[in-house]
């Protein structure tokens, strides 16, 4: 079942020195459960094209569908992790992870059970009535995580979300995240500047060009069977996928 | 007293931090102790002239006659109109701080009225402010608002431009409207700079309050001041300004306790 399709997208805005164009023409679709890795030169767009897709910014041409539903401002339907966790200090962690149900006046008791499912599920159940600083990192990025799931999106966009983390704790975070958004079939797109992350990651790996972003290519990343990001890594046909990535992205320098 | 499961070292090092606590006590004990016994001796043996300087005894019998004359009324007339100005200050210079945070064109076109009422000295427009608002309380609460606000709209309105914009992002993705983003994001995050800007009031407010019964001359602890002045009471004068010193304490101690129930009640 298709449940994002991107059709013609582009971006343009005026700033102080100019019109610049973000991205032009942007086309592509992504399945249901479906994980598609972006990457891209940097400032290439490729955030700002998330930030579109969520509805935070109009495109100036083309259009989005959700479910066959065209995107008009914030959708409901669409979830948005940051670099930063950007947990409240002043909220404990299951009042953070409910912050979106508030937002959304949807506390209601069926929707506040699920998220403290998801927080029993994830090994957060523990620390629901601690304040963020009193968690590590990688905990923290599961609390956004959970938070944003809370408010059941069909789809997550991932914008650079694990960049903030130290090496070792990225590479369990990434693990961790993906394990979550499989079991809970969770459509996912996600930015990242990081391409073993996007093949480790991704069912598949969109190629972005310098600005204005084109799609050079959208790259299958099949291993045969369903692995973890950490065990993709140590696999013999990761290396090949890199290079492959690489060398499409080098052409725009 | 070695706990169990407590170190040596540890426990040294417990013992040291209290000890340091303690110390830190004596000596500011010690200070205010030493402070006023040079200054009765300094009085009593005429190394300086206590009609001037007045003396810690002649306070104290200043303060037992005035409190038998009425010094209830005038010290609960400086409270009442700290407190009004105060109040008001906090409450007007926080809806205006809001109002400028949510337009950026009202901000952008107050900008330069803003700096320029901040520099002014308040004090400046006392006769106006008694002319329009008659000689009494109202001009008094009045002056204390008029020292108080600007600052106030000013520290709040940085903290509030300063919030995170990656939280207010956040709340965004989920659809947040402008409201919610000011109440659930902006203000409790600038709790910390609320407090601080409620603890420079107190102090602005008590200036405005003292200038503004200087110049109306008709009750509270301004009044007995500027009066004991012109009657060279100088102690009238001292006790005046000593008991100013504890109201401004006990508030700012008000002004923390506040801030420590907020903080345990929004976690902070």
């Amino acid at each position: 079942m298709e449940m994002l399709r991107v059709e013609g997208a582009s971006l343009r805005y005026q700033a102080e020195n100019g019109e610049i164009t973000a991205f032009e023409d942007i086309s592509f679709s992504v399945e249901k459960g479906e994980f598609l890795s972006i990457v891209g030169p940097s400032g290439c767009g490729k955030s700002t094209l998330l930030s579109v897709i969520a509805g935070l910014l109009p495109a100036t041409g083309g259009s989005i569908f959700v479910k066959g539903e065209r995107v008009r401002g914030v959708s409901p339907h669409i979830g948005y992790m940051l670099q930063r966790d950007t947990l409240l200090e002043w909220r404990t962690i299951r009042s953070n992870v409910l912050f979106g149900l508030e937002i959304r006046n949807a506390l209601t008791p069926d929707a506040v059970r699920r998220a403290d499912r998801l927080l029993e599920t994830y090994g957060l159940a523990d620390f629901a009535q601690m304040y963020p600083r009193q968690l590590s990192g990688g905990m923290r990025q599961r609390a956004a995580l959970i938070r944003t799931l809370a408010a059941e999106p069909d789809i997550l966009l991932l914008d650079e979300a694990f960049s903030a983390l130290d090496y070792q704790t990225r590479l369990a975070v990434t693990d961790d995240v993906h394990r979550i958004l499989k079991s809970e079939g969770v459509t996912a797109l996600m930015v990242t500047h990081d391409i073993p992350e996007s093949i480790s990651m991704g069912d598949r790996v969109m190629i972005l060009s310098a600005r204005p972003a084109c799609i050079r290519e959208i790259l299958p990343v099949d291993f045969g069977a369903p692995l973890a990001p950490l065990e993709r890594r140590s696999h013999p046909a990761f290396g090949p996928y890199f290079d492959r990535i690489w060398k499409e992205l080098k052409q725009d320098e | 007293m070695n706990e169990p499961g407590v170190s040596e070292a540890r426990a040294a090092y417990l013992m040291r931090r209290r000890r340091r606590a303690r110390n830190i006590r004596i000596v500011q004990v010690g200070i205010l102790a030493g402070f006023l016994a040079v200054w009765e001796i300094a009085a009593r043996t005429g190394l300086v002239d206590d009609f001037i300087v007045s003396s810690p005894s002649r306070i104290c019998s200043t303060l037992s006659e005035m409190i038998a004359d009425g010094l209830a009324y005038h010290v609960g007339v400086t409270l009442f109109e700290t407190l009004a100005g105060f109040s008001l200050g906090a409450g007007i210079g926080l809806a205006v701080a809001a109002a400028l945070w949510w337009s950026d064109f009202a901000s952008r076109v107050a900008q330069p009225y803003l700096v320029v009422l901040n520099s002014l000295p308040k004090i400046a427009l006392g006769p106006v402010i008694i002319i329009l608002a008659g000689a009494g309380t109202r001009a008094i609460v009045f002056m204390a608002l008029a020292i108080s606000l600007i600052v106030t709209v000013l520290e709040m309105l940085a903290g509030f431009r300063a919030t995170d914009p990656g939280s207010i992002v956040m709340a965004r993705t989920f659809g947040a409207t402008k409201r919610q983003v000011f109440f659930k994001i902006v203000l409790p995050s600038n709790l910390a700079t609320l407090f601080g800007s409620l603890k420079i009031n107190i102090g602005l407010s008590l200036v405005g309050v003292i200038a503004g019964e200087f110049l109306v001359s008709k009750a509270g602890l301004g009044y007995l001041i500027v009066y004991g002045g012109q009657v060279f009471r100088m102690d009238l004068v001292m006790t005046g300004v000593i008991l100013l010193s504890v109201m401004a304490a006990g508030m700012y101690q008000a002004v923390s306790a506040l801030e420590r129930f907020a903080a345990r009640r929004f976690g902070g």
